[in-house]
C-alpha cells in the first residue's frame, strides 16, 4: 500500500469515526443522565434524513430547509417520545429500553408503510462529490467536510455542556441525579433538553451519512446506530469525551482493519461486537472508565 | 477460640478511608454492640464482615476459618446471617417462600431431581417446610404464613425478617439498627427481644445501634467508631465516661 | 393438601392426553391453513415460557434468543437434510465434513439442537451473567448477532447468506405441542420447588438473595441453560415449519417478538404465555389480510406491507405503558383455583334460581 492510499484510509477512518462519534454522542448524553439505552436513536437518524429527503425530492424545497426540516422533525419526535414514553417509564429501566424497542419499531414501519421499504437516493449539495488531489493522494471533499462539519459540532457541544447553564445542569444530572435535584436543577426540563441535543446530533450525523452513502430507506438508521451504540460503550458510556473516542477507534479501526486484511471484511461487523463483549467484560466502564452505578448494600 | 476475630480492617474508596484499623473480638454467645454517629463506617464494616464489600486491608477470621473477600452467599453458608436496616423482604413471597429461601442453600438435590419429585428432593422439601413452619411458630408469625409478605403490618415485616435470617441456622447474626423509628416502649420490647433470641437460638450477636438506650441496655461491650475509625472500646460504663467518645458522639445527642 | 396435589396432577395428566389427542385429530382434519396457525401458536409457547423462565422468573433480560433459535434451526435443517440435498443447495461453496455426509433421524437431530442451543446458552451466559442489567442486555445483543453474523459469514457451513431451502418435514402438531408441554411442565416444576423460589428471589432482590445463601450466578446461569435449551427446540420446531433458514430470519427482531408476546401474556406467568401466544398468533394473521391489496367493493385498496409489525409495536409500546403485567401477569392457572372459581360460580347460580 503506497503512501497516497494509506492517508486517503486515514482520513476515511476519520470521517467514519466522526460520523460515528456524532451519534455516540446522542446515545451517552441520555444514557449518562437517565440510565436509558435509546434504541430508537438511530432512528431518529434515519427520520432526519428521510424527511429532508422528502423535502428536497418531493416538496421541492431548498436544501438548507429541508435539512432543517428534517433535523425540526426528528428533535421534535424525540422530545415527544422522551414526553410519552420514557419520562413515565424513568424508574423502571427494562422496561423503559422495551419502550424505546417499541418506539424504534414504529418508526421504522411507520416509514415502511405510509412511504416504502425500499430506499431512496438522498440529494446532497453538488460540491461534496469533488476530490480534491494532493499529488497522489485523491481525497473526496465529502470526506473532509464531513471531518471539518463535525470538528465544529464537537466544538460546539464543548460550549453547550462547559459553558450554558442547562449544559451543566446536564453533567450534574449525569454525576448525581439526586444531589442535583437537591441544588435545584429541574430534571424534567433538562431532560427534555438532553434529548434535544441528542437527536440534533443524530439528525446532523445522518446529513452527513447520508452524503457518503446517498441512499435512505426505514432501517437507514439501524447499523450506524448499532456501530455508534458500541463506541459508546467503548469509549465509556455516559461519558461525551468517551463517545468521541470511542466513535474514532472504532470508525478508524474499521477501515483500517479492512483496508490491512481484506478478506477479513464479512467479519468486520462481528468484531465490533466482540469488542463490545470483550470490554464489556473486562472494561465495562471503557476507556475513560466509566463508573458503574451500584446498588447501595 | 472465639467465634469472630476481625484484625486490622480497612476500607478504602478511591479517596474515601471509610474504615481504618478495626479489631474486634467476639466470643460465643456474646452480644456486642458497634456505636458512632451516621457515616462513622458501621454499615460499611457490616458488609466487609458479610462479603458485601471486599476489605482493603485486614483479615477476618470465623470460627477459625479466613472468610476475608469471600461472597456473601458463602459466609451465610458458613453460619452468618444479617438483618438490613431497611427492610429487604422479598415483598412478592409469602410469608413461607420468604422463610424458606434460607433453606434453600442447604438442600442437596439438584434441579433435575427438583422437576421431576424424586424422593430425595420431597423428602429435603418436606423438611424445610417442617422446619419454616416451627420458626415461623416461635415468633408468633405462624396464622400469617400464606399471607403475601408486603401485606403484613410493619412490626411483622420486622419479625419477618428475624424469621428469614435465623432460617439459615446462623451461629453469628449481625443486628444493623434494629431499633430505626422506634418508640420507647417498642425498644424495651426490642430489647427482650433481642436477648430471647440469643437465648433460644443459641446466637451470638454483634448490634449496630444509634440508639443509647438499646445499646447501654442490652450489650455487654461495645465499640465506638467515628470517622471510620475506633475511638473507644470497652463495657457500657467504661463508654459512657470516655471523653473522647463523650466529644465526638455523646454530645451531639 | 396432598390428595388436592394429586387431584391436580391427574387433572393435569389428563389435559396433556386431550391436547395430545386434539392435536392429532387436528393433524388429520382441520385445513392446512389452520393447521399451520396452531403450529405456529405452539412453536411460540415454547419460545415465550423460555424467555419467562431466564425474565419474568429471575428477572434477567436477555436478548440473545433470536441467536440461540438460529443455532436450533440451523442444527436440525443441516442434520435432517440429505447430503445429495446439501451439495446441490450450497452453491457458493460445498459444505464442510461433517455436515457434508451427515444425516440424521430426526429426533436424536431435535435433541441436539437443544442440546447444542444450551450449550451455547451457557457459553454466553458464563461471561454475560456476571453483569448487571444494562450490560447483560448489551452483551446478549451482541452474542446473538454474532451468531448471526457468523451464520451469514460462515458459507461452508451454513450455505451462508443464501440459507437452507426445503427442509424436510416431520413435525406435526403432536410433535409439537408434545414439546411445548415439556417445556411448561419442565419451567412449571421448576419454578415451584426450592429451585424456583431462589430464582424468584434473585428476580426480588439480589442483595437480599445472596445473604440468604443463594449462589446467585449458579442459579442465574442454571435457568439461562435450561431456558437456551428450550429456546433450540423450539427454533428446531420453527425451521421444520417454515422448511427454510437464513440469517435474517434471526435477526435481533425475532427476540423482540418474543419479548412483545411475553410482555402482554405477563412475563410471570405460564398460563399467560399460552395465551399470549395465541393471540398474537390469531392477530397476526389477521393482519396479513390488511398487508396485501385487496378490492373491496369495486375500490381497489392497497396492501400496508408492515403494518403488521407496526400494529405490535404500536402494542408493545401501550403495554409497558399501561399494562406492563400483561394480562395474567403474577397470576396462573391452577386445578384448584378454577374449581374455587367453578363453585363461587355455581352457588351463585343456584342462589338466583332459588330466589326465583
Amino acid at each position: 500500500m503506497g503512501w497516497g492510499q494509506f492517508i486517503q484510509y486515514v482520513v476515511y477512518g476519520v470521517a467514519l469515526g466522526s460520523l460515528y462519534s456524532l451519534i455516540a454522542i446522542g446515545y451517552t448524553i441520555i444514557y449518562g443522565i437517565v440510565g436509558l439505552i435509546n434504541m430508537a436513536h438511530g432512528d431518529f437518524f434515519m427520520v432526519a434524513a428521510y424527511v429532508a429527503m422528502w423535502g428536497i425530492l418531493v416538496w421541492k424545497l431548498p436544501m438548507p430547509a429541508s435539512y432543517a426540516l428534517g433535523a425540526a422533525l426528528a428533535i421534535a419526535l424525540g422530545v415527544t417520545a422522551e414526553r410519552i414514553v420514557y419520562r413515565p417509564l424513568r424508574g423502571a429501566k427494562i422496561s423503559a429500553f422495551i419502550g424505546a424497542i417499541a418506539v424504534s419499531s414504529i418508526l421504522q414501519n411507520t416509514f415502511v408503510v405510509f412511504f416504502s421499504p425500499r430506499s431512496k437516493p438522498f440529494p446532497h449539495p453538488a460540491f461534496l462529490d469533488r476530490v480534491l488531489q494532493f499529488g497522489e493522494v485523491a481525497l473526496p471533499v465529502s470526506m473532509l467536510f464531513i471531518i471539518a462539519a463535525s470538528v465544529l459540532l464537537f466544538l460546539i457541544l464543548t460550549y453547550i455542556v462547559t459553558k450554558t447553564k442547562t449544559g451543566r445542569a446536564m453533567r450534574a444530572l449525569s454525576k448525581d441525579l439526586e444531589a442535583a435535584q437537591l441544588v435545584g436543577v429541574n430534571p424534567d426540563r433538562v431532560i427534555s433538553f438532553a434529548f434535544v441535543l441528542s437527536t440534533a446530533f443524530a439528525a446532523a450525523g445522518a446529513f452527513l451519512w447520508c452524503s457518503k452513502v446517498p441512499y435512505v430507506d426505514p432501517f437507514t438508521g439501524m447499523m450506524p446506530g448499532l456501530k455508534a451504540f458500541i463506541a459508546a460503550v467503548l469509549g465509556g458510556i455516559g461519558s461525551i469525551p468517551g463517545a468521541l473516542l470511542g466513535g474514532f477507534l472504532l470508525g478508524l479501526g474499521e477501515v483500517m482493519i479492512v483496508a490491512a486484511l481484506p478478506m477479513l471484511t464479512p467479519f468486520r461487523d462481528i468484531f465490533a461486537y466482540l469488542i463490545l463483549i470483550l470490554f464489556l467484560l473486562i472494561r465495562p466502564g471503557g476507556l475513560f472508565n466509566v463508573t458503574v452505578r451500584e446498588e447501595k448494600v | 477460640m472465639s467465634l469472630l476475630e476481625v484484625s486490622d480492617l480497612a476500607m478504602r474508596f478511591g479517596g474515601l478511608l471509610a474504615v481504618s484499623g478495626f479489631n474486634l473480638r467476639l466470643n460465643k454467645g456474646e452480644l456486642v454492640g458497634i456505636i458512632g454517629p451516621n457515616g462513622s463506617g458501621k454499615t460499611t464494616l457490616f458488609n466487609m464482615i458479610t462479603g458485601f464489600y471486599r476489605p482493603t486491608e485486614g483479615k477476618i477470621v470465623l470460627n477459625g476459618k479466613d472468610i476475608t473477600g469471600l461472597r456473601p452467599d458463602q459466609i451465610t453458608a458458613l453460619g452468618v446471617a444479617r438483618i438490613f436496616q431497611n427492610s429487604r423482604l422479598f415483598r412478592d413471597l409469602t410469608v413461607l417462600d420468604n422463610v424458606l429461601i434460607g433453606h434453600h442453600f442447604r438442600m442437596r438435590s439438584s434441579p433435575v431431581e427438583a422437576v421431576f419429585r424424586l424422593p430425595r428432593y420431597v423428602g429435603e422439601e418436606r423438611q424445610a417446610c417442617d422446619e419454616a413452619s416451627r420458626l415461623l411458630e416461635g415468633l408468633g408469625l405462624a396464622s400469617f404464613e400464606r399471607e403475601i409478605a408486603r401485606s403484613l403490618p410493619y412490626g411483622l415485616q420486622r419479625k419477618l425478617e428475624v424469621a428469614r435470617a435465623l432460617a439459615t441456622k446462623p451461629s453469628l447474626l449481625l443486628l444493623d439498627e434494629p431499633a430505626t423509628g422506634m418508640s420507647i416502649e417498642e425498644t424495651t420490647e426490642l430489647m427482650d427481644f433481642v436477648l430471647r433470641l440469643r437465648g433460644d437460638y443459641e446466637l451470638t450477636i454483634l448490634l449496630i445501634e444509634h440508639h443509647m438506650r438499646v445499646v447501654m441496655g442490652i450489650c455487654e461491650r461495645m465499640t465506638v467508631l467515628n470517622y471510620g475509625k475506633t475511638i473507644a472500646q470497652g463495657t457500657p460504663e467504661e463508654i459512657q465516661n470516655n471523653p473522647e467518645v463523650i466529644k465526638a458522639y455523646l454530645g451531639a445527642e | 393438601m396432598k390428595r388436592e396435589w394429586n387431584v391436580g396432577l391427574v387433572l393435569s395428566a389428563l389435559s396433556a392426553a386431550v391436547v395430545l389427542l386434539l392435536a392429532w385429530w387436528a393433524q388429520g382434519r382441520l385445513g392446512g391453513y389452520l393447521v399451520r396457525l396452531v403450529h405456529m401458536w405452539g412453536i411460540y409457547v415454547i419460545f415465550v415460557v423460555s424467555f419467562n423462565l431466564i425474565y419474568g422468573y429471575t428477572g434477567q433480560f436477555s436478548l440473545a434468543h433470536a441467536g440461540l433459535t438460529a443455532i436450533g434451526a440451523y442444527t436440525v435443517a443441516l442434520l435432517t437434510l440429505s447430503p445429495g440435498a446439501k451439495q446441490a443447495m450450497f452453491l457458493l461453496v460445498p459444505p464442510t465434513w461433517p455436515i457434508s455426509v451427515v444425516q440424521w433421524p430426526f429426533f436424536p437431530a431435535l435433541v441436539l439442537s437443544g442440546l447444542l442451543a444450551a450449550v451455547v446458552g451457557f457459553g454466553v451466559g458464563a461471561p454475560a451473567l456476571r453483569l448487571r442489567g444494562d450490560y447483560l442486555l448489551i452483551v446478549t445483543l451482541g452474542f446473538s448477532e454474532i451468531i448471526r453474523l457468523l451464520l451469514a459469514a460462515l458459507p461452508t457451513v451454513s450455505n451462508g447468506a443464501l440459507g437452507l431451502v426445503g427442509i424436510p418435514t416431520y413435525t406435526n402438531l403432536v410433535w409439537v405441542w408434545a414439546c411445548a408441554m415439556a417445556a411448561i411442565f419442565v419451567t412449571k416444576r421448576l419454578v415451584d420447588s426450592s429451585y424456583g423460589r431462589a430464582l424468584k428471589c434473585i428476580r426480588e432482590d439480589e442483595i437480599a438473595a445472596e445473604a440468604m445463601g443463594v449462589r446467585l450466578y449458579y442459579h442465574k446461569l442454571m435457568a439461562f441453560t435450561i431456558s437456551a435449551f428450550f429456546t433450540g427446540i423450539g427454533g428446531a420446531l420453527l425451521a421444520n415449519l417454515l422448511r427454510t433458514v437464513d440469517p435474517r430470519t434471526f435477526a435481533p427482531s425475532l427476540s423482540y417478538v418474543v419479548i412483545t408476546m411475553a410482555v402482554l401474556g405477563g412475563v410471570d406467568s405460564l398460563t399467560g404465555a399460552v395465551l399470549a401466544a395465541g393471540i398474537y398468533t390469531v392477530m397476526s394473521e389477521i393482519l396479513r389480510v390488511v398487508e396485501s391489496p385487496i378490492t373491496l367493493l369495486g375500490i381497489h385498496v392497497r396492501g400496508f406491507p408492515g403494518l403488521r409489525t407496526l400494529a405490535f409495536a404500536v402494542m408493545l409500546l401501550l403495554l409497558i405503558r399501561f399494562y406492563r403485567k400483561g394480562l395474567m401477569g403474577g397470576r396462573e392457572f391452577s386445578w384448584h383455583s378454577a374449581s374455587v372459581k367453578l363453585r363461587g360460580l355455581t352457588t351463585a347460580m343456584k342462589g338466583k334460581g332459588g330466589e326465583e
